[in-house]
């Protein structure tokens, strides 16, 4: 095992090793092979929903239009929204490496802040829906629309948990260890590209066919 | 990407982002434009797949850094890759199975 993985921390904890220089043997450091891993893992898990999405579609003769069921007007503006968050992160990345602490904190802020508009503008989606009587129960297609819609939903909700925490004590990581903090918003970085990405397949295949 | 840039080089990817984020603008719009001509099913499905690719490049390829990436990340991904590509298939055997019709 590492030295380091065995030095004591100030408070005699153990010291994770590699999260700020990367590994000898796989040139990264050890959160970022771990995002990446769990993104392979999501990625089964919306395929898995994708696949179901082609099975339902192509095993009926007449599968509705979703523009002719869904708002798309609102989908329009939640898809610029979410690559406005996308922009935002990465720049909050760039300027945290700049060692601009306080742009970085805007930045994360108005990621947060675009987070909040999607979840806003997806609840008027489904409030609609509700008041008309609509649910994942109505047929197949607002079943798959919903759980797809909704757990996605469901990320978006995560990352913005995140967000809060590192504008909030999480940034406090950033008097002592900066590199280290840099690193943690490059990999929540990569999860929110991630959550932006299913969006950028989710957007055409339910609301545009 | 390397976590030793110089200032300048951090620009100069700031500068590479703000031009992903134009170009992705640019084909929501135009992925939206396509949809109100109502094309026959088929090619509306691989119109608005190709344009999601474009745009998923774009996202995976600069913003997540991957035209940059360690081997073992690549390694990784290959083989999500290729399960994800089992997954898709599974439905598109269904579609050739007549069993029972």
């Amino acid at each position: 095992m590492d030295a380091h993985a065995h030095a004591a921390h100030g408070h005699g904890e153990l010291e994770i090793p590699f999260n700020v220089h990367p590994r000898p043997d796989t040139g990264l450091y050890n959160a970022k092979l771990g995002i990446w891993l769990f993104l392979a893992s999501e990625v089964m898990l919306f395929g898995a929903l994708f696949s179901s999405l082609i099975l339902l579609r192509t095993g009926v003769e007449n599968w509705p239009h979703g523009w002719k069921l869904l708002n798309v007007p609102l989908a329009t503006l939640n898809t610029f929204v979410l690559i406005s968050s996308s922009v935002t992160v990465v720049l909050a990345w760039a300027s945290l490496r700049l060692g601009d602490l306080r742009k970085g904190k805007i930045y994360l802020a108005l990621t947060l802040l675009c987070a909040l508009i999607f979840m806003v503008v997806k609840a008027f989606e489904y409030g609609s829906k509700f008041s008309h009587h609509i649910h994942p129960s109505t047929d197949n297609f607002y079943a798959i629309y919903f759980t797809m819609t909704g757990l996605h939903g469901l990320h978006v909700l995560g990352g913005m948990v995140v967000f809060a925490y590192f504008l909030g004590p999480g940034a406090k990581m950033w008097q002592t260890e900066p590199a280290r903090f840099t690193n943690r918003i490059e990999v929540c970085g990569l999860y929110w590209h991630f959550v932006d990405l299913v969006w950028i397949f989710l957007f055409p295949t339910l609301y545009l066919l | 990407m390397s976590g030793h840039a110089t200032p300048e080089e951090i620009r100069k990817e700031t500068r590479i982002y703000l031009m992903v984020f134009a170009g992705l603008a640019v084909l929501t719009a135009v992925t939206v434009a396509v949809s109100y001509l109502h094309l026959s099913i088929g090619m509306a499905v691989l119109v608005a797949l190709f344009i999601a690719s474009i745009k998923g490049f774009l996202v995976a390829g600069y913003f997540m850094h991957l035209l940059s990436e360690k081997k073992l990340i690549y390694g990784v991904l290959m083989l999500t890759v290729f399960f994800f590509a089992v997954l898709l298939w599974g439905p598109w055997h269904h579609h050739y199975d007549t069993f029972g019709r």
